[in-house]
């Protein structure tokens, strides 16, 4: 314990961390193949029980087991959890736990100046520090200085505590992160019985792994118990968060959409029918969805993503919610689907969970920059709404709003998440279905007393054309992606019924801006010097770094789309009754285009499109500027 | 096909045809296809409310329009995909897919592949008539080598695929051919696939007399029909030429020879036997003229369907379990925060 112990002295100087701080930001980070993303979780889970509020950012590489130690193969997952209200999962790590070299090298550059490192020195070899492209060892060379070092050797400590297993030396390595699992959980107070019954769970009757793991947690919690060293390994204490009374859970974004989903087909009274095909990052919501069959929810793994969206399609003519989702490039192949869901009048769910973009991009890494795609990108004038979901948990009633729409309109609804929701975690006060009004669904079964049933009948209000189930007397009639008569749904392709039906489907659409809420202001008041407008998951750092800005003194106010197309009826006005529009984005400014194109405002953008999310600062120093 | 539950009023062929004004070629030879259907639909015990029609795009994809029933003319190549969805999501329709060997085997040729693989309960009717109609004339994954098209003005060089033979290897447990002017067997056939419960697969050969007229004469030509032609019959000897020939197995190169039985002797002859995949395999291996074309169902061989299975294994994994969705969405790691507590408890 030399080592560590010298380390834990040296490390005493500027602690960035109170005894009892109010809120801290955690980054584990290891190889792909160290389980950074399961200790993430399983610490992500005790924080909750433990009344903090949290949220999580899991940033992981593409490649399943990258080759060890080496830089691109690094994955990390960072929780910011405290007891006030969190919104973001943190602008800097406060504590960033480092299992390899090059997990190291790679998120050192985040983590904040006098911020505390844990590395492994066992993993700190000849052979990982090559890979990670160090010259010298970091953790002896001084180069961490500006830090808080806590060296010591995991992976021998983890050898010792699960010895008696008779484990080989690879399988009792793979016991580090539970080692560390149970350190961190000791740091901040964290109960350890959550995790041994999910070990219990999770390993099951392999009775061996169970136990080794759970050994080499035990050993980690009781080397901080027992180590006792001053300094930076002591125990933080932070006060749960004030938060309404309420039945809570943690849910991740793809969790929360598929409840949604199912909770939409359930107030429609419908059958749920999910076509998907697997792609990262929007996979979740289909694994999620292929368990709960008892739901009446059927998930069909189609052959492509084209496949997927026909299905989804084919489900809804037959009589159910037709459901599908992808990612970027997915959404693309399902583009031609689309036109045929909104010339025939379908009612369909689209969820878009969007990543680093052109083409293939950065598969696991998220970004925005699918609002053009789902806005405009189609052939033909081709309307289809669009909305957005802003965090994890949001996510559920998103999803009910999709559901709703496309039911309402019978149209596709495109709903937009992104790589950082559908992974990320927060605590959810968990609603109850009957909280949310239930969908009015009506098939048509009324036979026309003579001539045949018109599939393009419409509600004069809305301009929903009818439902008519397949199955049902007397109303047989056809559909399909060629142009219909508005009068008698057969093939009509004269110039007038084409203005009048493309006159009636962006009618159909735009219309629904009558039947979804007035834009309210998230922060700040309706009018001032600046209105910075987001949409989707920009809203934690959007909402903090305006809060932190009203603070001080600033006319800024947030105002967080989840209406995108149709944009809300007073949203023009809204943004007339400020000085100046900042819209951030992960993508090079595309709701600003809208708004502009929609408004004739002067929208200005603020770009970030490195994979990674908006930092608070970063749109603190944009307002600043704006306002200078 | 959906199993009938309570006496209706029986339909007459002219119940099934829609009230929509035919708009193919004349003397096309989706015409007659069109007649066979209407004409075997009430034969079958269908209904029209009942059953879907469902398309992609080509000359044979307007099929829908004639029908009065159910109908979706989808995007190119996609039916097998909707269909999909409107079996699963409604099991109680009869559901049928009508392409081209364009629709059905280039832009869609993945769909129909899987859609054979799965086995899902329906019919497909392939109209191949190895052309590209409707764009005016191109060369498609069926014309045979050499074709002249505006696409392929010296000719085609690719090798086409055979549309039973792709059926059989991706795993199609029925395999019918017809002829489009065949009316006194189509019906059979069209009885046989809506009675087989899963993917049923019927080529029917179609003659498109605009852009590849005649195409198939050598072996549709009613003169020589006898002579060209071999109606295959469960249980029954592979013989044509009014029985002067038939087909028998070589047993040093295992692939099919015409044998002479003008003698009488069959004892060589192979007697069909549907549910047998080699046999199949040689059946729709057979290249006219050096064989005559194998025609009636060529391979009929039953295996659970899509649908059937996932409904099973919905039945026992929701045995015993009740839906209740509060319930659901407060599984996992959870905690109460009560009106007291001043943070969670």
């Amino acid at each position: 314990m030399a080592t560590a112990l010298e380390a834990a002295r040296d490390a005493r100087r500027g602690s960035v961390l109170d005894d009892n701080p109010d809120h801290v930001v955690v980054r584990f980070a290891g190889d792909s193949g160290d389980g950074m993303q399961l200790t993430g979780g399983q610490f992500t889970i005790s924080t909750a029980l433990a009344g903090n509020d949290l949220a999580t950012f899991p940033d992981y590489p593409a490649e399943i087991r990258a080759p060890q130690g080496t830089l691109f193969g690094v994955s990390a997952f960072q929780i910011h959890f405290g007891s006030n209200r969190i919104d973001t999962a943190g602008d800097m790590p406060d504590v960033l736990v480092a299992m390899n070299p090059a997990a190291l090298k790679v998120n050192l550059r985040d983590l904040r100046r006098g911020g505390l490192i844990i590395a492994d020195t066992g993993a700190f070899g000849e052979r990982n520090l090559v890979k990670a492209g160090y010259q010298t060892n970091p953790l002896e060379d001084g180069s961490l200085a500006p830090y808080q070092l806590l060296a010591f050797d995991i992976s021998r400590m983890t050898l010792e505590a699960v010895k008696e297993f008779g484990l080989g030396n690879k399988d009792a390595l793979r016991c580090k992160n539970m080692w560390t699992l149970g350190l961190a959980l000791w740091m901040f107070g964290r109960p350890r019985q959550p995790i041994l019954d999910w070990l219990a769970r999770k390993f099951g009757p392999n009775e061996l792994l169970r136990d080794a793991n759970i050994a080499a947690l035990n050993a980690g919690h009781a080397y901080g118990e027992t180590a006792e060293l001053s300094g930076p390994l002591k125990q933080f204490r932070l006060a749960p968060a004030e938060v309404e009374p309420g039945f809570y859970r943690t849910v991740t974004g793809a969790e929360a959409l598929s409840l949604g989903l199912v909770a939409g087909a359930k107030l429609a009274g419908l059958p749920l029918f999910f076509g998907g095909y697997p792609i990262t990052p929007a996979s979740a919501l289909l694994h999620a969805l292929a368990r709960l069959r008892e739901y009446d929810v059927t998930t069909f793994q189609a052959e492509d993503e084209i496949a997927a969206i026909c299905a989804a399609i084919g489900a809804s003519y037959a009589g159910s919610l037709g459901v599908t989702s992808s990612s970027g490039p997915g959404i693309a192949l399902k583009t031609e689907a689309m036109g045929l869901a909104v010339m025939t009048e379908l009612p369909l769910v689209i969820v878009n969970s969007q990543r680093g973009g052109p083409s293939t991009g950065l598969p696991t890494k998220t970004e925005q920059s699918d609002l053009y795609q789902a806005v405009y990108g189609r052939n033909g004038d081709t309307p289809i709404p669009v909305i957005a979901a802003r965090s994890p948990s949001d996510c559920f009633e998103v999803a009910i709003e999709a559901c709703r729409i496309a039911l309402m309109f019978m149209t596709p609804v495109i709903l937009l998440t992104d790589g950082y929701i559908a992974n990320a975690a927060e605590p959810w006060k968990v609603p109850h279905v009957a909280d949310f009004a239930p969908i009015p669904v009506s098939f048509h079964t009324e036979v026309p007393a003579e001539g045949h049933v018109n599939p393009y009948a419409r509600d004069p209000e809305t301009l929903r054309r009818i439902w008519v189930k397949p199955g049902t007397p007397g109303l047989t009639h056809r559909i399909g992606g060629i142009e219909k008569s508005h009068a008698t749904g057969n093939i009509d392709y004269s110039p007038e019924n084409h203005q009048k039906m493309t006159d009636t489907r962006k009618a159909k659409v735009d219309g629904i801006a009558r039947y979804i809420p007035a834009q309210g202001v998230e922060c700040g008041e309706a009018t001032g010097d600046l209105v910075v407008v987001g949409w989707g998951s920009t809203w934690g750092p959007i909402r903090q770094a305006v809060a932190q800005c009203r603070a001080r003194g600033m006319r800024v106010s947030h105002v967080h789309l989840r209406h995108i197309w149709p944009l809300p009826a007073n949203l023009g006005d809204l943004l007339r009754g400020f000085g100046r529009v900042l819209v951030p984005e992960m993508n090079t400014g595309q709701l600003k285009t809208l708004l502009r194109d929609q408004y004739l405002v002067d929208a200005r953008p603020l770009s970030k499109v490195s994979g990674q999310p908006f930092r608070i600062a970063e749109i603190v120093a944009a307002i600043e500027e704006t306002l200078a | 096909m959906n199993e009938m539950t309570k006496p209706v009023p029986a339909t007459r062929p002219e119940d099934w045809a829609s009230d929509q004004e035919v708009r193919w070629c004349p003397g096309c030879g989706d015409y007659a296809i069109l007649k066979a259907v209407q004409k075997t639909m009430p034969e079958l015990g269908a209904r029209p409310e009942t059953t879907v029609f469902i398309s992609g795009i080509g000359c044979s994809s307007r099929f829908p329009y004639y029908m009065e029933t159910y109908g979706f003319h989808t995007i190119h190549g996609r039916a097998p995909a909707i269909a999909t969805g409107v079996k699963l999501a409604n099991p109680g329709l009869d559901v049928w897919i009508v392409t081209g060997d364009g629709d059905g085997l280039s832009i869609g040729g993945n769909h129909m592949l899987h859609l054979l693989r799965r086995n899902l309960d329906c019919q497909v009717l392939l109209f191949n008539n190895e052309i590209y109609g409707l764009t005016k004339g191109q060369y498609s994954p069926t014309s045979r080598v050499g074709t002249e098209s505006p696409s392929s003005p010296w000719g085609s060089v690719e090798r086409p695929v055979f549309p039973c033979e792709f059926a059989l290897g991706a795993g199609a447990r029925f395999i019918a051919r017809v002829i489009d002017t065949a009316q006194k067997q189509m019906p059979e056939v069209l009885k046989r696939a809506y009675r087989h419960k899963g993917t049923s697969f019927v080529e029917i050969y179609q003659n498109c007399v605009v852009y590849n007229d005649g195409v198939f004469e050598g072996f549709t030509d009613r003169k020589n029909a006898a002579n060209t032609q071999i109606w295959l019959e469960h249980g029954k000897p592979m013989l044509f030429a009014n029985g002067t020939k038939g087909l028998a197995v070589n047993r040093e190169t295992l692939r099919m020879e015409v044998v002479d039985t003008s003698d009488g002797d069959v004892s060589r002859v192979v007697v069909h036997d549907e549910t047998n995949k080699a046999v199949a395999k040689m059946l729709v291996s057979m290249r006219f003229p050096e064989f005559p074309v194998a025609l009636g169902v060529i391979f009929c061989d039953p295996r659970p369907n899509f649908g059937e299975a996932l409904e099973r294994q919905r039945a026992e994994h929701a045995a015993g379990k009740t839906a209740d969705l509060d319930a659901l969405l407060r599984k996992g790691p959870s905690w109460e925060v009560r009106p007291q507590d001043a943070g969670p408890a």
